[in-house]
């Protein structure tokens, strides 16, 4: 094709299947991570610091009403996909065989439990009252 | 794979877009746990926010947020080549171009975070 390749990103996966919607999900993502986890970023390291998030902060600014919180979940369901896949393609570049099946297996697993968690801490965290 | 050196840009381009993709999924895994706490135990996350506000938690937040930038505009960088193919003989400018994106975007926010950490106030104030 004359093209001069190189491979920064992983290979767009020929003959399609699950492997090429990985391929295209992680492209997705990792768009709309650019401006959730920026965004995010730039929220609590450059408007604001450190030093005066408390948890009641949190509670009462950050996550005081539901739309923060959707944009919110909305970067952990990309987050969690985006990092555990990535993970996956750094998995199956350096192991092969048992070693490598048990560590997608791990990495399925933690992808899992980590989108439980963060779902469930930002569905269930109180209001604050009025 | 990491060690076997192919030189030039392309190649570190990848290797820090691997490096960089390590650290921000291992802060990841400690950020939702820490995320966890503010329902759990409130008191436990205002002190492990101390931490992170020290001078060394600052150093920390400065190295996550570099990682972060380079991750973001390098896995653009890829984008553009993955679905603009003839871009990818330019692959090199556009690395360049990251770079002078990641020092303009860079430099004000390190200020800003490192700033306390030397006994200086946020150069910036929104509030």
């Amino acid at each position: 094709m004359g093209y001069n390749v190189t491979r920064s990103g992983r290979a767009k996966p020929q003959g399609g299947g699950w492997e090429l919607v990985i391929w295209y999900l992680m492209r997705l993502t990792g768009l709309g991570l650019f401006v959730t986890a920026l965004g995010h970023y730039i929220i609590v390291h450059f408007l604001f610091d450190p030093s005066e998030q408390t948890a009641k902060w949190i509670t009462d600014e950050r996550w005081g009403n539901i739309a923060w919180r959707t944009v919110d979940w909305l970067m952990l369901t990309f987050v969690v996909f985006h990092a555990f896949m990535g993970l996956r393609t750094v998995v199956q570049d350096y192991t092969t065989g048992g070693v490598r099946t048990l560590l997608t297996m791990g990495l399925y697993l933690g992808a899992i439990v980590l989108f439980a968690m963060g779902t469930i801490v930002v569905a269930t965290l109180q209001f604050p009252t009025p | 794979m990491l060690l076997r050196y192919r030189g030039s840009e392309g190649m570190l381009a990848w290797a820090f877009h691997r490096i960089s993709g390590i650290a921000v999924w291992l802060f990841i895994l400690l950020h939702v746990l820490d995320i966890w706490l503010v329902g759990a135990n409130p008191q436990l996350y205002d002190d492990v926010l101390q931490i992170y506000a020290s001078p060394a938690g600052r150093v920390m937040e400065s190295l996550l947020g570099a990682a972060l930038l380079y991750h973001a505009l390098n896995g653009l960088r890829i984008i553009i080549m993955d679905f603009w193919p003839v871009m990818t003989n330019y692959h090199k400018q556009l690395w360049y171009a990251n770079w002078v994106l990641f020092a303009v975007i860079g430099l004000p926010i390190l200020i800003q975070i490192m700033a306390p950490a030397f006994g200086f106030a946020a150069p910036f104030r929104f509030q």
